[in-house]
């Protein structure tokens, strides 16, 4: 009720954290998850400077051909190394995983946070939105924004966070509306701090925890995501690698060239693999009454 | 179904004179659209209307006019006005004859109708008149050398009045062709069975079409190969070695009568005021940039001929003398020098397709390798249509499904108020030199004046031509007879299923 | 409980509106000129104003809104610019496919994430709990156009098992209808049995946590009984409210699943009309879509409320 309680609760804090992590660290599918993404992230960053070949220019004299010594995962179907589009393409595919969900956060968040907390009006205005844009499915809203934006990686990533936007403000208001009713949340409007304040010190720390697992494993979503949208011609465009787009491009040569398909698809697998586990993880590790 | 056949089979083997319910599955590119050949525009509906309609003429491989409904017919001596004689005993599929009053209140309906897409093509009939039960005569406001071919397409088609009164037809459409319409499923099939009446039934050995829009390549062939299509349109050409390897197929491609090419913004709007729209040598120097034979290997695998001109090969207007040129990296830079540029920049605009971002990605570096700064800009069709009408684009990837008469490969696109001209490319000499081929009958003097035009047109370049488009099919070891032709469309006439 | 049921309907109205707005409002954003789309090469200027006046195109955008709304509401949606077939009449033709699709997804679904929770569960922190884990998340997480055309490229060419692709309609031909759609169904259903089988997982572990189980078990019953006969019994209260909101997203993910087999249902009418820009049934199938979606929720709080007696009270 009163200033103590806060204290109290801040105390508890740094203990309740390290408790998450042992508990992260004993879950070894978690573990996994967190070390194949760790992986990709990695190659993302510094692939780039290990990709021996130009991943944008033809080589007309080398189409299609086998991985062997001289190119590792063999070549596509203008001449260019795969390894090197592989390492490129995944700096295309994480950012549009991750920037789509930042975006979907930045704006669901403060959404939800002012539905739970004000109530009234405001919550009935924002939550029937929210009804509205979750009853589109989530491609055709995805489809028709990424047409509207025009097709590129940026746009797709947009147009993924935009659809992906109404989960975060529906998971935060429900998150705020349970935290509303705690005792130090009351006792600080009790003692009139301002709204502003309260939001951002005391219940936006209590909802980050389920919104860190839904935006990973919405990292997952927004991966395949964007390889749909590759699938129909609306995501990382030409000359540029993604694995979507690259994917796409070696669905036309399954037979002839299977390589094309087989590496783009399994790192896909792997990764949205990866941020799964890696957010089922955290959902355990992060989640009070599996204590 | 499986078991339809098993006993078909059984009873075809007791008796062995017994017909057997056949039906041809062709797997179509895409799902056609309105099945009224006066407001349809896609290609697959024209493929659909060859079996389902009939035309007063058609065309043979050769692109020559046969008759069809119409046995004969006569251009009067100043070549502005056409007789035809109709096909005595012709019926439509709902049992109506055909006579000289269907045919008329069919080209007035594709003249007049509000939303025909016909009217273009029509422009130069000035009336339709019924000189007896069997003889129609058109006659024109000016003399048209490309009427006879759009005759010889939908324009010609001729649908039963009796349905056309019915307001209904798109849904129930009514032709006189060999197979008549028994159901459409949208996105699914299209279904027409044998017209028992047909003038010519015995040349016709299906009882069932079935056309399936599938416009996956991978899937459309999967689904040839594992038995359930038994013949499709624009196999991928990176499918040709595979195709060509499989013993249960059978590739029957056929050099098309249209193109592939770039049209680039000369003069519409504040886009086409670049080096590469105002100075003909920057033109020129892309198209010396561009290696067409590696689009033919690399993309094409050996289908898309290099082309340098509007006309293909086999057509009479075609002039060597306007091959296209090879790659001379040199040459183009010392025509971007001569220009007095040494770095162009432009975007390619191109369609969302797997073929079109190939060759758009060659195109890009081999410009580059000749001083060109090209940023590639995929947009989805629809889009691409209104932007290139508004001339928000450099360069446009396009491609054109051809006509029989040449004047519909070129005179939409170059001359100045053409309503394909996306460019605006404007030249006042190319005007007349094409207006005048349009009501020229005389095929020497003809060629000469499209000779005259293309010299001015390779100079100019408005639109560089890549490769010839073709039309690669592929069916079952098990049909037999199927002929391609250079339009693209099926003609199931003497097709049959292998005993 | 109707009190409580009339609330969740009202509540759905002003859902619905935003819902209308929204998708008129992405239509209209979409570039490109559907009356240029119509004509094909005919330009002719009066052809392109015929058109644009016969579809209301040149209205100002409140009023066709209206006009579009207020015949939606009685039943009638328009027709559709590439073939002339009213919306209503390809809705209602192309619903049925897509909720056999979703079904059989749903069984598919089922099938592999019911059982893949309860074992996880049970064996909790082992590593048949993680096996089971991994399973289910790969179906999720392999992209599924790629699983699809893989399937096709080995069960239909190279095996030629089942139909690559297309729709057989029940009537005419059950077995073949069905062989068509088990590749289909498990691409689906594959992406899907992750979602029920986190969910059953952690219900399962709810109830055995929860003390009449705990003792159950001490007085000795055996594990297996414990497990089916109570566990479970319980736990299905979740997993069955939960099923009915996945079915919302089994329709959305429909969508890709019948543009890679080519299944004329309503995830591909909805795709080919955005790139044709035949925006009659866009407009059409996405409010259809969304009715669908809202009733579905509506139908899983019900359940919810009716099987959780603690909640009666509440609503």
């Amino acid at each position: 009720m009163t200033a103590t309680a806060v204290v109290a609760d801040e105390a508890a804090l740094p203990k309740k954290r390290s408790r998450a992590l042992t508990k992260f660290l004993n879950n070894r599918s978690a573990v996994i998850g967190g070390a194949i993404v760790l992986f990709f992230v990695l190659a993302a960053v510094i692939g780039p400077y290990l990709a021996s070949y130009d991943p944008i220019k033809p080589s007309f004299t080398s189409i299609r051909k086998p991985p062997s010594e001289l190119f590792w995962f063999g070549t596509d179907e203008l001449g260019r190394d795969l390894f090197s589009r592989m390492l490129w393409g995944a700096r295309a595919s994480i950012m549009a995983g991750v920037i789509s969900v930042v975006i979907a956060i930045v704006l669901g968040v403060p959404f939800g946070l002012i539905a739970g907390y004000f109530g009234g009006w405001v919550d009935a205005t924002i939550s029937r939105a929210t009804d509205a844009m979750l009853a589109i499915p989530f491609l055709i809203f995805a489809i028709a924004l990424a047409a509207f934006l025009g097709p590129s990686l940026s746009n797709a990533m947009i147009a993924i966070g935009l659809s992906a936007m109404p989960i975060f403000v529906r998971l935060t208001r429900g998150q705020v509306l349970t935290v509303k009713a705690e005792d130090y949340v009351e006792g600080a409007r009790a003692i009139g701090l301002p709204d502003f304040w309260i939001l951002v010190r005391y219940i936006l720390p209590n909802v980050l925890p389920p919104i860190l697992v839904q935006g990973t494993l919405t990292v997952a979503t927004a991966i395949i995501a964007e390889a749909s949208l590759s699938f129909l011609g609306l995501g990382q465009q030409p000359p540029n690698p993604s694995w979507g787009s690259m994917l796409n491009t070696a669905k036309n040569f399954m037979e002839q060239a299977p390589w094309m398909s087989i590496f783009p698809g399994t790192a896909i697998f792997l990764i949205v693999l990866g941020f799964n586990l890696l957010g089922d993880g955290l959902r355990d590790a992060l989640d009070p009454r599996e204590q | 179904m499986k078991r339809l056949t098993l006993m078909t089979v059984a009873a075809g083997l007791l008796m062995s004179t017994a017909v057997s319910a056949q039906t041809l599955r062709i797997g179509l590119n895409e799902d056609p659209d309105v099945l009224d050949p006066h407001r349809a525009r896609t290609f697959v509906g024209r493929i659909v209307f060859s079996s389902l309609c009939n035309k007063l003429v058609d065309i043979t491989p050769e692109l020559k006019f046969t008759p069809e409904l119409a046995t004969e017919w006569q251009w009067s001596d100043d070549g502005k006005s056409l007789t035809f004689k109709l096909r005595p005993g012709v019926k439509f599929h709902d049992g109506e004859p055909l006579n000289a009053a269907a045919v008329k209140a069919n080209i007035d309906r594709a003249r007049t109708l509000p939303d025909s897409l016909r009217k273009s093509e029509l422009s130069s009939v000035a009336d339709v008149e019924v000189v007896d039960d069997m003889t129609v005569k058109i006659n024109l406001s000016r003399a048209d050398a490309t009427l006879l071919s759009q005759l010889s397409d939908r324009a010609g088609m001729i649908m039963s009045p009796k349905a056309l009164a019915a307001g209904d037809f798109s849904q129930n459409p009514v032709c006189s062709g060999p197979y008549k319409f028994v159901e459409r499923v949208q996105n699914d099939r299209i279904v027409l069975e044998k017209f028992a009446d047909y003038w010519n039934a015995k040349d016709y050995n299906f009882d069932r079409v079935v056309f399936q829009p599938i416009p996956d390549t991978t899937v459309r062939l999967a689904n040839l190969r594992s038995g359930n299509l038994d013949l499709l349109e624009r196999l991928a050409p990176s499918d040709v070695p595979a195709v060509k390897a499989d013993s249960n197929l059978v590739f029957a491609p056929v050099s098309g009568i249209g193109y592939q090419g770039l049209t680039i913004n000369t003069q519409n709007g504040e886009r086409a005021k670049s080096p590469l729209g105002q100075d003909k040598r920057v033109r020129q120097a892309l198209e010396y940039a561009i290696d067409r034979d590696v689009i033919n290997e690399v993309v094409g695998n050996g289908i898309y001929p290099p082309a340098g001109q509007p006309f293909p090969e086999a057509s009479p207007y075609n002039n060597p003398k306007f091959a296209a040129n090879k790659r001379d990296v040199e040459k183009a830079k010392q025509l971007l020098k001569e220009a007095g540029v040494d770095k162009v920049k432009f975007e390619l605009t191109f369609g969302t397709s797997t073929t079109a971002q190939q060759i758009a990605e060659i195109i890009q570096a081999m410009g580059a390798e000749a001083g060109f700064e090209i940023s590639l800009r995929p947009t989805e069709f629809a889009a691409m249509q209104k932007e290139a009408q508004a001339g928000n684009f450099d360069v446009n990837v396009i491609g054109w499904s051809g006509r029989v008469d040449p004047d519909g490969n070129i005179h939409p696109f170059v001359t100045c108020k053409g309503a394909l001209n996306d460019g605006r490319y404007c030249n006042a000499e190319v005007d007349k030199l094409l207006n005048e081929a349009r009501v020229t009958s005389d095929e020497a003097k003809r060629k000469q004046l499209y000779d005259q035009a293309q010299e001015i047109l390779q100079q100019d370049l408005p639109i560089i031509y890549t490769y010839y488009q073709p039309w690669p099919f592929v069916h079952s070891k098990k049909v037999q007879g199927f002929k391609p032709y250079p339009d693209g469309m099926i003609r199931l006439k003497g097709v049959k299923f292998a005993s | 409980m109707l009190r409580y049921i009339a609330r969740r309907i009202l509540v759905a109205i002003p859902t619905l509106i935003i819902v209308s707005l929204l998708v008129f409002a992405l239509q209209k954003l979409l570039p490109g000129d559907p009356v240029l789309t119509m004509a094909g090469e005919e330009r002719d200027p009066q052809v392109l104003a015929y058109l644009r006046e016969k579809y209301r195109l040149d209205d100002p955008i409140p009023v066709q809104y209206f006009a579009w709304i207020g015949s939606a509401l009685t039943g009638n949606l328009g027709i559709s610019l590439r073939t002339d077939i009213p919306v209503m009449e390809l809705i209602l033709s192309k619903l049925p496919v897509t909720l056999e699709l979703a079904i059989m997804a749903m069984i598919v679904a089922l099938a592999i994430g019911i059982p893949a929770g309860i074992i996880s569960a049970v064996k909790k922190g082992t590593a048949v709990d993680y096996t089971a884990n991994v399973v289910a998340l790969s179906g999720l997480s392999i992209p599924n156009f790629w699983l699809g055309i893989l399937l096709i490229m080995l069960v239909s060419v190279r095996w030629q098992l089942l139909p690559a692709s297309g729709y057989v309609p029940p009537t005419e031909d059950l077995w073949l209808n069905i062989k068509t759609m088990i590749m289909p169904a498990f691409v689906l259903g594959t992406a899907l049995a992750a979602s029920l089988m986190r969910h059953t997982r952690s219900a399962m572990l709810g109830v055995m946590r929860s003390d009449y189980i705990r003792t159950a078990r001490a007085k000795g019953l055996l594990s297996r009984t414990v497990i089916l006969k109570h566990a479970l019994r319980n736990a299905l209260v979740p997993i069955v409210t939960l099923s009915t909101l996945l079915f919302g997203e089994l329709l959305a993910g429909a969508v890709l699943t019948e543009q890679i087999f080519t299944i004329p249902g309503f995830g591909k009418l909805v795709v080919d009309a955005v790139f044709n820009r035949d925006y009659a049934v866009v407009q059409g199938v996405v409010l259809c879509t969304a009715v669908g979606f809202i009733l579905m929720n509506l139908l899983a709080d019900i359940l919810y409320v009716l099987v959780n007696p603690r909640l009666r009270h509440a609503a």
